[in-house]
């Protein structure tokens, strides 16, 4: 899989991603810095660090109800940390409404993946932001358009794109929800379990999907239960246990078990394998 | 700018040969997308029973009354379109049409003495206003449509009573002004029927092949060209029989020939709803709104704004309806059944293929649907069937439709 032209940014060599020393070229896309999020007395989040580089794909694992959902809803703007910073490009920004998080250019693609079956897939892809002409929808620019980001993604298997959204399978649906969200020039792609309803083939479709995203120098922030997904597609992991952050790190320095280890006991301890957070 | 289609291949699954179009065809009439098939042929077995049964049906005469009498069924059916595209209903829309009928029939008479096309004005006002007023109801207290537009049929028949009783006319309030009575009773002149008919069939293919002809320059996979010409032929010959119909004398007495002004109100409104369903934002996102609420919402539609939009459009819509039933019966009564109307109304969009759970639908399935419940009528009346068999018969064609819509449904939520 080659570089498209018109990406913007390349693929970040693997050694110096995800670094925050003061030494480092650019800083990463996305930095949390101590997000809590409380809802009335219950501590969702606790004092969350976290950074996601440009052209990697980092995998948020943790158990039910460690704060997986809460932590993505707060950088979609869903859910407004109680306290916390979060910077931008090195930027400190406020994501106070999903909208601000939309105009820096995160999307989220939930699992529900908040399509309309009754609509093709030109009209999901364009749904809210529609090319017009003479006031118009110009059909014929959203339909080019969706085609040449399907074919970019190698997107293979949908028979037209005009074909209507309810008759694809659980994979060309991801296909389309993750498209969308590349068509509007995101930076950043959150996905929240984007194969827990799929199966084996359209499993693999995906993970490469996730793959082509990060290697057109798009940030990719993945929620999963399924640890064989997340080695074959991770290149950064991180784990949460009841509200913290417990490790972040190269998936290198993990394996399935102490992966599972560190997300059922939280491993007693909170460092980072790359001393990148603090 | 073309795209290489070794990866999508096409536009209508192999639609590029007259052959791929036909298995195409099937392939969408199964999957419940071509729903307008079945029901043409539906109406063409009607048709052709009823011609049958007596040969009068398929007289000049006959035909245009029969088209007279769908527009009413035809116009309410889309005011409920726009509804029913949201998953919504309005109860209360014959009840809203007759009250718009009450204004203008009242501001048109010796008492008052406006001007018609005024009094036309204020009457659509008056049931956009209503569609507004129970659109912001229902949208701002999230009330369901159901309960507050049966509120308002019980309502909107009380205001029609008080209205036209107040007249002291016994209950009725006849149509004296000529351009309202000749809405339905009036035709275009056989020359005018000619260049009318014309006109709308050149507007049609021109857009049929402009959007053919765009594709292709674009690169994109278009119907082949025989294909779009059998259409636009199919289109002509429908136009130009259509016209010999009307152009024939149906008098006894006196020569009567042409087209009612009634066919180029319903071929307007059809034309208009048309427009903003496929050619707009607006429309787009009511689809999209009926499909799927929350996406929509989540894409940055501003839901409500829209439902309010449809809500206003069935105002508007039940307005010019209202308008043509008091010119049918000339005048208007405190008796209207406004209850049965809307009953019909919702029977003609989903008999067209609209679905009663919002998302699928189009305009034309409301005139299709129309087309239908009046064939049923009209044809039951010639052949002297009983007001009871009427009911029945519509009520399993009713029931056929909405089994249709429901599996279609079924059949597009498989993946």
């Amino acid at each position: 899989m080659t570089t498209t032209p018109g990406s913007t940014g390349s693929a970040m060599p693997r050694e110096d991603m995800g670094t925050g020393d003061p030494g480092a070229v650019a800083p990463p896309l996305l930095q949390l810095r101590g997000i809590s999020k409380n809802f009335g007395a219950v501590e969702a989040l606790k004092r969350v660090d976290l950074d996601v580089p440009r052209g990697v794909v980092t995998a948020l694992i943790g158990d039910n109800g460690a704060g997986k959902s809460t932590l993505i809803k707060a950088i979609a703007g869903i859910y407004p940390p109680s306290s916390g910073e979060i910077y931008w490009e090195g930027e400190r920004v406020s994501l106070h409404s999903p909208r601000a998080a939309e105009a820096l250019g995160i999307a989220t693609v939930y699992q529900d993946l908040a399509l309309c079956d009754n609509l093709d897939i030109v009209q999901n892809m364009y749904l809210g932001h529609e090319a017009t002409k003479h006031l118009t929808l110009d059909e014929i620019t959203m339909e080019l358009e969706t085609r040449r980001v399907l074919n970019e993604l190698s997107v293979s298997t949908v028979r037209s794109v005009r074909q209507l959204v309810g008759s694809l399978s659980g994979g060309q649906r991801q296909a389309v929800a993750v498209a969308r969200a590349v068509m509007h020039e995101s930076k950043l792609v959150i996905m929240d379990e984007p194969t827990a309803a799929l199966g084996v083939s359209q499993t693999a479709q995906v993970l490469e999907l996730i793959t082509q995203l990060a290697s057109r120098g798009i940030a990719v922030l993945v929620i999963s239960h399924n640890l064989n997904d997340v080695f074959a597609v991770a290149d950064r992991i991180a784990v949460m246990y009841l509200g913290t952050l417990v490790e972040s790190g190269p998936i290198s320095q993990y394996d399935t078990t102490r992966a599972v280890e560190l997300i059922t006991t939280g491993g007693g301890l909170r460092t980072n394998t790359d001393g990148s957070t603090r | 700018m073309t795209v290489s289609d070794d990866v999508m291949v096409d536009h209508d699954g192999g639609a590029s040969s007259p052959r791929g179009v036909v298995t195409a065809l099937w392939t969408k009439v199964r999957r419940g997308e071509a729903t307008l098939l079945p029901i043409l042929l539906g109406l063409a077995v009607l048709v052709i029973y009823f011609q049958i049964r007596n040969s009068v049906f398929l007289s000049a005469g006959n035909l245009t009354n029969l088209f007279v009498q769908a527009t009413i069924f035809i116009l309410l059916a889309m005011a409920e379109t726009w509804l029913l595209l949201l998953g919504e209903i309005d109860l209360s829309v014959g009840y809203v049409a007759a009250l718009g009928a009450t204004t203008a029939v009242i501001l048109l008479d010796a008492q008052f003495h406006w001007p018609w096309y005024l009094a036309i004005l204020l009457a659509i006002a008056v049931t956009t206003a209503i569609g507004v007023l129970q659109g912001l109801i229902i949208i701002k207290l999230r009330l369901p449509s159901f309960i507050v537009t049966l509120a308002g049929l019980l309502g909107w028949e009380g205001v029609l009573i008080f209205f036209v009783d107040r007249q002291g006319t016994g209950g009725t309030i006849p149509v004296q002004e000529k351009v309202l009575y000749d809405l339905v009773n009036g035709n275009l002149s056989p020359l005018a029927t000619w260049i009318f008919t014309a006109a709308s069939l050149m507007i049609f293919s021109w857009s049929i092949l402009r959007k053919d002809q765009s594709r292709r320059a674009s690169g994109l996979e278009a119907v082949p060209t025989a294909v779009t010409i059998l259409k636009v032929a199919a289109l002509v010959v429908a136009g130009i029989i259509l016209v010999l119909i009307f152009n024939t004398n149906r008098g006894t007495f006196t020569v009567l020939h042409g087209m009612p002004y009634a066919i180029p109100v319903d071929f307007v409104m059809l034309t208009g709803g048309g427009f903003i369903l496929t050619r707009t934002k607006a429309g787009r996102y009511i689809y999209a709104i009926g499909g799927n609420p929350e996406a929509a919402r989540r894409a940055g539609v501003a839901v409500d704004r829209y439902r309010l939009l449809a809500f206003t459009l069935t105002g508007v819509t039940a307005g010019v309806a209202g308008l043509i039933y008091a010119s049918r019966l000339g005048g208007i009564s405190d008796g209207v059944d406004g209850g049965n109307l809307v009953l019909l109304a919702v029977a003609s969009a989903v008999i067209g293929g609209t679905s009663l759970f919002g998302g699928r639908g189009k305009i034309i399935h409301a005139v299709i649907g129309g087309m239908v419940i009046a064939t049923i009528y009209n044809g039951m009346a010639l052949i002297n069937m009983s007001a009871a068999t009427q009911f029945i018969a519509t009520a399993l064609v009713l029931l056929v439709a909405v089994t249709m819509d429901s599996v279609a449904r079924r059949s597009t939520a498989t993946r």
